[in-house]
């Protein structure tokens, strides 16, 4: 934990080179790699969702047969 | 028949959160907050869906008092059950923002404090229900439980922060909201639509809850 939290208090240190990090991604396009990784992330997540959704309807409708 | 519009709905507005929330414009050169204003669209939302949530379940609760059907019970403790999933994302997230605007993971706030009170009031929900073996009678204390719950949370969690005299936390105290920042409404453009998507996302993960909790009902009774 100690170790942990002493790597975060460097990160204000990092945040400058961050930033020109930053305009790098943005300036260079790979903000769109952020984009693409969270859409990703999200149809995973609404995919299993959706076949939640259909197993249980399954279940009711079987129920009222 | 079942209505699945406002689920598709949903789906394609949480589309627009993730692309809009990076690519759009948004004021990113402000204070302490810099590029991680665009946490606001998602951080935020986790509140306020989870404030529409438990209104919901509140509704139910009453319903369930005034006819004591047991799908209203399954109802309001599903949405309460979602809410506290989005009360702990909000919690995490906003302890992973403060940490590195404020330079810390947690300060004695209004907000905050009224945040983390509001989530144990609803924990104590949970322990109370799993208590009762009986079901009408756990309906019906949790319902009752509900009904003094549901406002106080809701004076925790805005009504006193907003009176406090001084806070870290935007729209609390002596600190501005965001909407001071947003004078061309960019932000609002993904804001908007972002609060409305993640609110049918959560109705949707506690309507299927509910409905495998009736169907268990059903089962148990035949």
């Amino acid at each position: 934990m100690r170790i942990f939290d002493s790597i975060l208090n460097l990160m204000p240190l990092l945040n400058l080179k961050a930033e020109s990090e930053a305009s790098l991604f943005y300036s260079s396009g790979k903000i769109y790699v952020v984009v693409a990784v969270l859409l990703i992330i999200f149809a995973g997540i609404i995919a299993y969702l959706v076949r939640l959704d259909r197993k249980i309807t399954k279940l009711e409708k079987k129920d009222e047969a | 028949m079942r209505q699945n519009w406002w689920k598709i709905l949903a789906v394609i507005l949480l589309i627009y959160t993730i692309i809009g929330g990076f690519l759009m414009p948004a004021p990113e050169e402000l204070g302490i907050l810099q590029k991680t204003i665009r946490n606001l669209y998602f951080h935020v939302p986790m509140w306020f869906s989870m404030i529409v949530l438990l209104l919901v379940s509140y509704i139910f609760s009453i319903r369930y008092l005034a006819k004591q059907r047991m799908a209203d019970d399954h109802k309001a403790e599903s949405m309460a059950s979602i809410a506290m999933l989005f009360g702990l994302l909000g919690l995490l997230t906003g302890s992973l923002w403060a940490k590195f605007t404020w330079t810390v993971w947690w300060t004695p706030d209004p907000k905050l404090n009224g945040a983390a009170i509001g989530m144990m009031i609803y924990l104590a929900y949970y322990i109370l229900r799993r208590n009762m073996e009986d079901e009408s009678k756990r309906a019906k204390f949790s319902a009752v439980y509900n009904l003094f719950a549901f406002p106080i949370f809701i004076v925790l969690i805005i009504v006193l922060p907003r009176m406090a005299e001084s806070s870290l936390h935007p729209g609390s105290g002596d600190t501005v909201g965001f909407n001071q920042f947003d004078l061309d409404s960019n932000m609002r453009m993904v804001f908007y639509p972002a609060v409305i998507a993640w609110i049918l996302l959560g109705v949707w993960i506690s309507t299927l809850r509910h409905r495998i909790l009736i169907l268990k009902h059903r089962n148990e009774n035949i």
